[in-house]
């Protein structure tokens, strides 16, 4: 089954259009990464998946399902989205155990306790961190918070905003690392965004390049690690990155 | 294990301990300015001697006692007699009781009442916001002291009225206030994890943005308490607050306006008894203001 | 050749509520008319070190270091007035983001004209001919009429050329850059990376270049200067990075993702090996 659907899919700001046209097949189990400058739109796409950017037309289907533009607690429960800035995406008045136990009380799952503790040691957090406020934490730590809020509610799909920009080259690895055997854990399918090439290689099955609100590619990642993309543009991100 | 260690721990075993923690640090730090200190003693002494006037003043407030009328300050009155012969300084006492049920009827129903306007006109923004705002706007428009003494000219002098009047026109700022805070609040990454795990806009005002919205509103009803305080003496003043004999301090400053050249006392104790109080109010704020600033969040 | 700057047991701590920590742990190094690069995670002090040459870290913050010495002169011995001569005129920094380190409600051609009449005095006409000039050095292709925006209506790679015009318009000896890519969008930092290599040789300065990236500071630095903690762990030069000798440097270079990556996982560093947080 397809998990992600997008069919001519155009997304406006106010009264900018900065998504144009843009169709797209994810299959479940598939990790697939939006490539692009800032600008490209690639974190819009993102946005009108999770509903938080209202202002779409087109169809976007989410395990088979057609999504409306509003939020939705059948969607929240098959996807959730992982954000960029690991500063900005916990509360700060919230210990983590607050964080975590929130989604279950809002969908009513109870056993919270227990799911709380086992979620913090699947994404390698020793328990010594539960009652801590997030400015106690570094920002590695804040961001497998971050992953760990996003799969209390047990989703099959998971949205990645730039989840390791913010972050240093050695904490990135281990992030990197926990999202590869997460997936392969619990069967997990992605949709991540990132204007790293590399860790694009590291991390995903296919890419879709995209410029100025379009797609200009779509490639398996094989093709990027022997740097051969087709279009001009692709090949042009791939020159400026280094190493 | 000592409580100051159970309250400083690295890693708090519950959420209880953790918001205890918070609170404790805080605290200490207030403790660390000395003139915060000082604000924080004189509106425990203001609460204090509240809680304890019967106890505490000497005589009754309105006991009169014509031949006593008028004497200075001594050493069986502390501060002086009045005119009609009652002890200034149980007055003032049992003032204070007065003036913190003002300060904190005031400060309960203008704050929530500003803060939820302004949170639900920051989040939903669009119409619901016009609206709220404009009506905020239509308060905010008016002088104060002058609606206050519309408001209790329409519905009569007392201190129950005076209460409601100064309430009415202290929440716009608040609205305000909590509007701005929760318009930057709103479009935080926190903000749509949580609706994305299908918080209603309820749950995400009440438990998310409001949260937030307290440590500027903490802030801004300490500091304006001292405005409260004066306005609310300034209606006594007038005859429109505290009707007599309750010792309501702008009320005994008005009927002392006729001494106060010869016998000043009578109207000059009850000021300082305001001014301090005000103070206080201001020195707490400002010190809260430095430790509350969401810059040094988490210190 | 004297070099242009020697540092010596530089220290700089700030008060916490636990005590006095060590940000910077006594590094030394010295810099000719070359180009250092110095390359660290988020806490390494990197960024510290940098300032702290421009003393720019206030109280309560304190820098002490057994020899700051800038062309002979001693840094630690200038008074602020003496150092706002030096600042500009002869030691530069450029920062990370043109959005936070522009003034918004300057046009770019009073902020560069700012710049450059701080240190000298010049007429009018002159001044604009500076502007104009650097601003083709950085460039910029129509300086009359860039001169003329706001720093908001500016690109974020043009904001950074801007600032670079800005800082070196004055001519300095050494230029500090702090991250001045990290900012930016991929395709426009080679650019910017590319101008200030070109004007630093050019122009017989030194650079100082302040990086989280390895491969950056490889490709624009000569010598490498790798920190942890406050301290410097490897000293090498950019071409011999591959054969860096210091666990944390290796460990730093296996973790980073390739272009033709085929591991299953990647090396992480092992902490605590170091003291590390």
């Amino acid at each position: 089954m397809s998990a992600i659907t997008l069919q001519d899919l155009d997304i406006s700001y106010g009264d900018t259009k900065v998504v144009h046209g843009v169709n797209l097949d994810i299959a479940e189990g598939e990790s697939f990464a939006l490539v692009g400058e800032s600008g490209s739109g690639k974190s819009t796409i993102l946005r009108a998946i999770a509903g938080l950017a209202p202002d779409w037309t087109g169809k976007i289907a989410v395990l088979g399902q057609a999504r409306t533009h509003r939020i939705e607690r059948s969607v929240a429960r098959q996807v959730q989205m992982v954000f960029q800035d690991p500063y900005g995406s916990l509360h700060p008045r919230k210990t983590i155990d607050e964080v975590l136990s929130e989604p279950l009380v809002i969908n009513g799952i109870g056993d919270r306790g227990d799911r709380v503790e086992k979620m913090l040691t699947a994404v390698g957090l020793d328990h010594r961190f539960r009652f801590r406020f997030p400015h106690q934490l570094s920002g590695g730590q804040r961001q497998r918070v971050a992953i760990a809020r996003a799969l209390m509610l047990e989703p099959k799909v998971l949205l990645l905003d730039e989840p390791t920009s913010a972050l240093d080259v050695s904490v990135q690895a281990e992030i990197l690392n926990l999202l590869k055997r997460l997936r392969k854990e619990q069967g997990l399918t992605y949709l991540l965004v990132t204007h790293n090439l590399p860790v694009v290689s590291f991390l995903c099955d296919r890419l879709a390049v995209m410029r100025h609100g379009r797609i200009v590619e779509v490639a398996d990642v094989g093709l990027l690690k022997q740097g051969q993309l087709r279009e001009d543009y692709s090949r042009e991100l791939l020159a400026a990155t280094p190493g | 294990m000592s409580t100051r260690n159970w309250l400083l721990a690295d890693s708090p075993a519950s959420r209880f301990q953790a918001n205890a923690g918070r609170f404790y640090r805080v605290v200490t730090a207030l403790m660390r300015n000395p003139l915060s200190l000082l604000g924080g003693l004189i509106v425990l002494v203001l609460i204090i001697t509240a809680i304890f006037a019967p106890w505490i003043a000497p005589y009754s407030p309105t006991g009169q006692s014509l031949t006593q009328r008028l004497l200075p300050p001594s050493g069986e009155h502390w501060m002086g007699t009045d005119e009609l012969g009652r002890d200034i300084y149980s007055r003032v006492i049992w003032g204070s009781q007065i003036t913190l049920t003002i300060v904190a009827l005031v400060a309960l129903i203008s704050a929530p009442l500003g803060l939820l306007v302004g949170a639900i006109a920051g989040y939903f923004g669009g119409w619901v916001d016009r609206i709220l705002m404009g009506f905020t706007d239509i308060f905010l428009s008016m002088p104060k002291l002058i609606l206050a003494l519309a408001f209790v000219a329409a519905l009569g002098p007392g201190i129950n009225n005076a209460i409601i009047a100064i309430a009415i026109t202290s929440w716009p700022a608040y609205a305000r206030i909590a509007r701005a805070e929760t318009m930057t609040i709103r479009n935080a990454e926190f903000i749509s994890a949580v609706r994305l795990s299908g918080a209603g806009p309820i749950r995400v005002i009440v438990q998310h943005i409001l949260p937030l919205c307290t440590s500027s509103m903490i802030i801004r009803v300490t500091l304006d308490m001292a405005g409260v305080i004066l306005t609310a003496a300034g209606l006594g003043f007038i005859g429109l607050g505290a009707q007599p004999p309750l010792p309501e301090w702008g009320a005994m400053i008005s009927r002392g306006r006729t001494f106060i050249l010869d016998q000043w006392w009578v109207a000059t104790m009850p000021g300082f008894a305001i001014i301090i109080v005000s103070l206080g109010f201001c020195f707490l704020g400002d010190g809260l203001r430095d430790v509350l600033d969401p810059k040094s969040e988490g210190k | 050749m004297s070099p242009l700057l020697k540092v010596e047991n530089l220290r700089v701590s700030f008060p916490t509520h636990t005590g006095r920590v060590e940000v910077v742990k006594g590094i030394s190094f010295e810099l000719g008319r070359e180009r250092l690069g110095i390359v660290g995670e988020s806490g390494s002090g990197k960024s510290m070190t940098g300032r702290s040459i421009l003393k720019l870290i206030r109280k309560p913050g304190l820098v002490t270091a057994d020899r700051m010495e800038f062309d002979g002169v001693d840094l630690t011995r200038q008074s602020e007035r003496q150092m706002r001569d030096i600042r500009g005129a002869r030691i530069s920094m450029v920062m990370q983001d043109p959005k936070f380190s522009l003034n918004p409600v300057m046009t770019v051609g009073e902020q560069i004209a700012e710049a450059l009449v701080t240190h000298e005095k010049l007429p009018r006409r002159e001044v604009n001919e500076r502007i104009y000039a650097m601003l083709e050095a950085v460039r910029i292709h129509d300086p009359k009429r860039v001169a003329g925006l706001y720093p908001h209506e500016v690109s974020g790679g043009m904001g950074q050329r801007i600032m670079i015009a800005m800082m070196l318009i004055p001519e300095p000896e050494l230029l500090i850059a702090d991250e001045p890519t990290s900012a930016l969008d991929v395709s426009v930092q080679a650019q910017v990376l590319d101008i200030i290599d070109n004007l630093v040789t050019q122009k017989g300065m030194g650079l100082i270049l302040i990086s989280h990236d390895l491969s950056l500071v490889s490709r624009y630095c000569d010598r490498i200067l790798v920190m942890n903690s406050g301290t410097v762990v490897e000293e090498c030069a950019a071409g011999q990075l591959e054969q860096a000798s210091h666990p944390y440097t290796r460990g730093l270079l296996a973790a980073m993702p390739v272009i033709d990556e085929t591991r299953d996982e990647l090396p992480v560093l092992d902490r605590t090996q170091w003291a590390g947080t």
